[in-house]
């Protein structure tokens, strides 16, 4: 189990660097710059630009530059905010409870949701039930995040006046119950995908176990379909549902970025998109590193739990 | 003695696109407490089919549709299973009758430890508390003779070998003390050294607890060990039925014949070149069964003018011999 921690985290390290590499060099392949802010600024010469670059290191070789940030990086250091010379790490570590609150709810309300909407179409194969969640996931996959926000906002928030139509919270007010206001539209509609994905294989994962010799033991020695479902198929279809908790991170972290952005979630999917606008590389970057560790973490977690789930796999 | 078990006149038709198929028609048997009843025949003869009848295991109604009358002896007087709620069902299966089945592996769950998937059979019979449940799957595990049953009851099926599984299997099946177990060719898939000690394993429990057993298998040497009767399947109908000695030693069906002829023998070892008898063609496909005898295409006595036309009713030859077969008088000379 040590040996095997340990070498995945090397595989991870070195992933981690692929991934910096591949950031670190489309992100100045894009065009303009940190210094075409500064351009607009009224007064400003073209020998202040170069200073300013000279100033920035960004006037260095793109693998020198790509080198010194990388030293830093390994020494602790990710760099200071172009915009407002923050330290990256501090302004990361402010947005990072926003996405996590939003991401870890919606998570569990579409793995409740999408696990019994699953089952229930596999236990009710081709029922009208079955039909109508089949047809769901069709649209809820179909429909883009940002529009689906709109439409909630304009539903629930312009026309019922029910709920907020973004931020995280009420100024002056940090009650429970104002958190959780703000939180569900953000949550659902970050969510819908989700859903709509973990219900189609949950509902195949069920169909498969339930068609197990195993099962029809369990039938055979005398229990009842309550506790077949949840000792004999639930415990074994929700295996391959770990695998795909952790192949699905990536997804729900972009889907985060746009929700972030039509609720105006101060997470760290807005700060990407913000920061992406200002070409402020240094936070970019470390966004990119942050997602990236998240998502080697979820899948590391993903392999450990499915050895704890599943007796005949063994890490080595 | 009257009968524990009392099948009469099932069938099973399927539900498939190109129409109705016909799984298993007007199979008639019994079983008396006690005994060993064996079932023979080739793939898809029916047999797997009608066990999980019994066991009331197949598709529901649409998909499926089982007719005839299924008596059973249960401990609270007689019962007609294909009546049966399905709740009280949940209860006589497991309960007073059990089932194992041909592939040990498959058939436990890989991810639960055997002593709770016994003990589960314990608990939904038995009642009681989890632990006392526990105990007594140790207790069963050791019955069937599985070496150091405490720490077995602790590994998971993969960690078991075929035989060990089989064993688990059948000390689940006794969980709470049926009257009747159903075995579904238990022996298939083991080592030949394995199967005998399942079938000695199966033979010391029966005359330990007086359980009566239906054994299900293609071979023919399983049946000459275990059964008391057999009764022999070919396309959906019982064909012949005899006490083992007597089925063994003067089969009058064509189709038991082919099948005694058709076992590799050691006293009449091939010669080079040589090939083993076997019955000529395959079992006719479900769907387009002659109307006729079913076995006619491909038996040597077969006459068209008496078999070709009518399908033949099971006949009685001798007193616990029933065949189906128009020619059985000129067979049996």
């Amino acid at each position: 189990m040590a040996r095997y921690l340990l070498s995945r985290i090397g595989q991870s390290l070195f992933l981690l660097l692929i991934v910096s590499i591949i950031g670190f060099a489309l992100l100045h392949l894009t065009p303009g710059g940190p210094l075409s802010q500064f351009a607009l600024t009224p007064g400003m010469t073209a020998a202040d630009l170069h200073r300013i670059a000279h100033e920035m290191g960004l006037d260095q070789p793109l693998p020198i530059q790509y080198l010194v940030w990388l030293w830093h990086l390994l020494q602790g250091d990710w760099g200071r905010s172009y915009r407002d010379q923050e330290p990256v790490l501090a302004i990361i570590g402010e947005h990072l409870p926003a996405t996590l609150e939003l991401m870890a709810s919606s998570t569990i309300l579409a793995v409740i949701i999408g696990t019994w909407v699953g089952v229930l179409s596999a236990m009710r194969r081709y029922s009208v039930a079955d039909y109508l969640a089949t047809i769901g996931a069709m649209v809820a996959l179909s429909i883009p995040t940002f529009w689906f926000g709109l439409v909630v906002i304009y539903i629930f928030s312009v026309s019922l006046e029910w709920l907020p139509s973004g931020g995280i919270a009420t100024i002056g007010n940090g009650s429970v119950l104002d958190l959780a206001r703000h939180l569900i539209l953000p949550c659902v509609v970050l969510a819908l995908v989700t859903v709509a994905t973990w219900s189609r294989y949950m509902r195949s994962a069920t169909l498969d176990v339930a068609a197990q010799d195993y099962v029809r033991t369990a039938r055979a020695k005398g229990l009842r379909p309550g506790q077949i479902l949840r000792q004999h198929i639930l415990r074994n279809a929700m295996l391959p549902m770990i695998t795909l908790a952790g192949l699905q991170l990536p997804t729900l972290l972009g889907g985060a970025l746009v929700a972030e952005t039509v609720f105006t979630w101060p997470g760290m999917g807005r700060l990407f998109l913000d920061s992406l606008g200002y070409r402020d590389y240094p936070v970019v970057m470390g966004l990119l590193m942050v997602s990236a560790i998240l998502t080697l973490i979820g899948n590391l977690a993903a392999d450990i739990l499915y050895v704890v789930f599943d007796p005949r796999v063994r890490l080595a | 003695m009257s009968a524990l078990l009392d099948v009469e006149d099932l069938a099973v038709r399927f539900r498939s696109d190109s129409g109705e198929v016909t799984a298993l028609e007007g199979v008639s048997f019994s079983v008396a407490a006690g005994e060993t009843l064996a079932i023979v025949g080739e793939s898809s003869s029916g047999k797997s089919v009608s066990a999980l009848a019994i066991m009331r295991l197949l598709p529901p109604a649409p998909a499926c549709r089982v007719t005839g009358r299924i008596r059973f002896q249960g401990r609270d007087g007689p019962i007609s299973l294909l009546d049966l709620p399905e709740r009280a069902m949940v209860a006589v299966r497991g309960g007073e009758i059990a089932m194992i089945f041909q592939e040990p592996m498959t058939s436990l769950n890989p991810v639960h430890m055997i002593g709770r998937q016994i003990a589960e059979a314990v608990l939904a019979h038995e009642g009681g508390g989890k632990t006392a449940a526990l105990r007594r799957a140790i207790e069963l595990l050791d019955l069937v003779g599985i070496p150091d049953a405490a720490r077995r009851a602790e590994s998971y099926p993969h960690q078991l070998s075929g035989g060990m599984r089989q064993r688990a299997m059948i000390a689940m099946a006794l969980a709470s003390r049926p009257k009747l177990l159903i075995a579904d060719e238990p022996t298939t898939a083991l080592d030949v050294t394995v199967q005998a000690q399942i079938l000695d394993l199966l033979r010391r429990l029966q005359a330990e607890t007086g359980l009566a057993i239906i054994f299900i298998t293609h071979n023919l040497g399983v049946v000459a060990e275990i059964a008391d009767r057999t009764l022999v399947m070919y396309s959906g109908q019982v064909v012949e039925e005899a006490p083992t000695a007597s089925l063994l030693a003067a089969p009058l069906m064509p189709y038991t014949r082919g099948l005694l002829n058709s076992v590799p023998r050691l006293e009449a070892a091939l010669r080079p070149g040589q090939r083993l008898p076997a019955i000529a063609g395959n079992v006719p496909d479900p769907r387009h069964r002659p109307a006729a005898c079913t076995f006619q295409p491909r038996c040597d006595w077969a006459q068209p003018d008496i078999c070709g036309v009518t399908r033949p009713g099971m006949e009685r030859v001798a007193e616990a011999h029933l065949v189906r077969c128009a020619r059985w008088r000129e067979i049996a000379v």
